[in-house]
């Protein structure tokens, strides 16, 4: 598991490899969808939850952030917060409800520091989880419902222009 | 921050570009209405408007809309703290039209302490929302009239919106970035953890002018008196985002026990004056658990007395 540790301190290489995966499902979406989006969701599930289960600790809430939080699950929060981090960071920086644990957002804020394609998207402001997406494959949902997965009043913001 | 939204006391007060005084007020363990307002009457002499806390520590309390609505009941100007911890957001939602209903003008967005912390650490935690989508929502309800859904809301909820920061813990670069968002999602003054650490306060606080935050909110500053060395100790070990500096701690130390209480309470005014003469500083927002009989003594020597008449602002 080690190695997975340490992949998770190169959040440059794992965002070449999300772009490269996102853009595999984009260039893949015709056929998917004639396949059926619920077919090929079942078929991601396993291969999905174990590739993304080892490297990020996934817990399958269906909407992957991860490019916008340096690459850091944000469900790995006890308080699953999207925009994080919370007040309660100890002055060692771990977690407020475990203290045996870094908070998962002071290493979503240093590694997005060091991320140069998608380091600036931690400005933004994430929607409240879509929990019918839950236990889905996150790539399909995009796919199929991506624009839909936000409530329908909820306007998307675009950072303060200063930081982006 | 031209008009007035709201029609609430505290946003024509800030806007007027005085300094303001809030306090926070803990909700008793008591079903007796006059518990509560025993507890609020004398602070609110000494203030602006009074927070009532919303299951603070996640430990059971009258909760902070009841307490809200009595309070308001009663005339007085209420902050109405509210958590994402408990409630999903169907229940959020209606909590924010019956609170504008009842008449809570202000209402503080908080995501919440976690379960773990209180008495009942076998609790469901809920965090259907953090506190920037709560703001959000909350600023979807009163600009645009609807639900989340997209559903009409015929009258919407007039409300001044407020947010919490903590400026002293990690990671502290990213923190006047996060008071950004929190702006962006829709906060209209922001109450901070305890300012204990000046120096920190004060880098925070450049970074905030830097990014212009300052004039897109009205920042209050969370003070508190320590009563004693141990007190100090406990709220910086045992309070999850409580940080005090060695310095004030040893300061602390040195004194005598029996003049602790007074010694914390000169500490709290000093700080008040310090942080009152940084720029971009709108007021403070008082939080004396438990000390609540000395609020008005440090209000008054912090030279902050009279609170300017309620019925001249607007």
């Amino acid at each position: 598991m080690a190695i997975f540790g340490n992949l998770r301190n190169h959040p440059h290489w794992l965002e070449t490899a999300y772009q490269l995966v996102e853009k595999i499902f984009r260039i893949a979406d015709p056929l998917i969808r004639r396949i059926g989006y619920k077919r090929v969701d079942r078929w991601m599930h396993l291969p999905e939850k174990l590739s993304k289960g080892m490297l990020f600790d996934c817990q399958m809430c269906g909407q992957c952030t991860l490019h916008f939080t340096g690459m850091t699950c944000p469900m790995t929060c006890p308080k699953n917060l999207r925009n994080g981090p919370c007040g309660g960071v100890r002055s060692d920086k771990t977690c407020e409800v475990d203290p045996e644990m870094i908070c998962i957002w002071v290493e979503a804020y240093e590694r997005s520091t060091k991320m140069k394609v998608y380091g600036n998207e931690i400005h933004l402001i994430q929607p409240p989880l879509n929990q019918r997406f839950a236990g889905k494959s996150a790539f399909i949902n995009e796919l199929c419902c991506g624009d839909n997965s936000a409530p329908p009043a909820w306007k998307p913001t675009k950072g303060t222009e200063i930081l982006l | 921050m031209k008009e007035n939204r709201s029609g609430s006391t505290l946003e024509g007060l800030l806007k007027s570009g005085q300094v303001a005084v809030t306090a926070e007020v803990s909700p008793p363990d008591s079903a007796n209405p006059e518990d509560l307002l025993k507890a609020a009457r004398e602070l609110a002499i000494v203030s602006d408007a009074l927070n009532l806390t919303d299951a603070a520590g996640a430990n059971c309390h009258m909760s902070s809309i009841g307490a809200c609505a009595l309070l308001a009941h009663e005339g007085y100007e209420v902050v109405m703290q509210m958590t994402c911890r408990d409630r999903n957001r169907i229940a959020l939602q209606g909590d924010l039209l019956g609170a504008s209903a009842i008449g809570i003008k202000n209402v503080l967005c908080l995501t919440g302490d976690d379960v773990t912390i209180g008495d009942q650490p076998e609790t469901k935690r809920v965090f259907d929302f953090d506190s920037i989508q709560l703001l959000h929502t909350a600023k979807t309800m009163r600009d645009e009239s609807v639900f989340l859904s997209g559903r009409q809301i015929s009258a919407s909820p007039k409300l001044f919106l407020g947010a919490a920061v903590n400026p002293f813990v990690e990671p502290i670069d990213f923190r006047p970035l996060r008071l950004a968002k929190k702006i962006e999602a829709g906060a209209d003054f922001i109450q901070t953890q305890y300012c204990f650490d000046i120096k920190r306060f004060q880098d925070y606080m450049e970074t905030v002018r830097r990014l212009g935050l300052h004039e897109k909110c009205y920042i209050l500053v969370g003070v508190g008196p320590l009563r004693s060395e141990l007190a100090a100790e406990f709220l910086r070990t045992k309070i999850p985002g409580v940080v005090i500096p060695d310095a004030l701690v040893n300061r602390m130390r040195k004194t005598p026990k029996k003049k602790q209480r007074e010694e914390g309470k000169r500490i709290c005014v000093e700080i008040i004056q310090k942080v009152l003469e940084i720029k971009g500083v709108a007021g403070i927002h008082m939080m004396a658990y438990r000390q609540e009989d000395i609020v008005g003594e440090i209000i008054e020597e912090a030279d902050l007395l009279p609170r300017p008449d309620k019925e001249m602002i607007q």
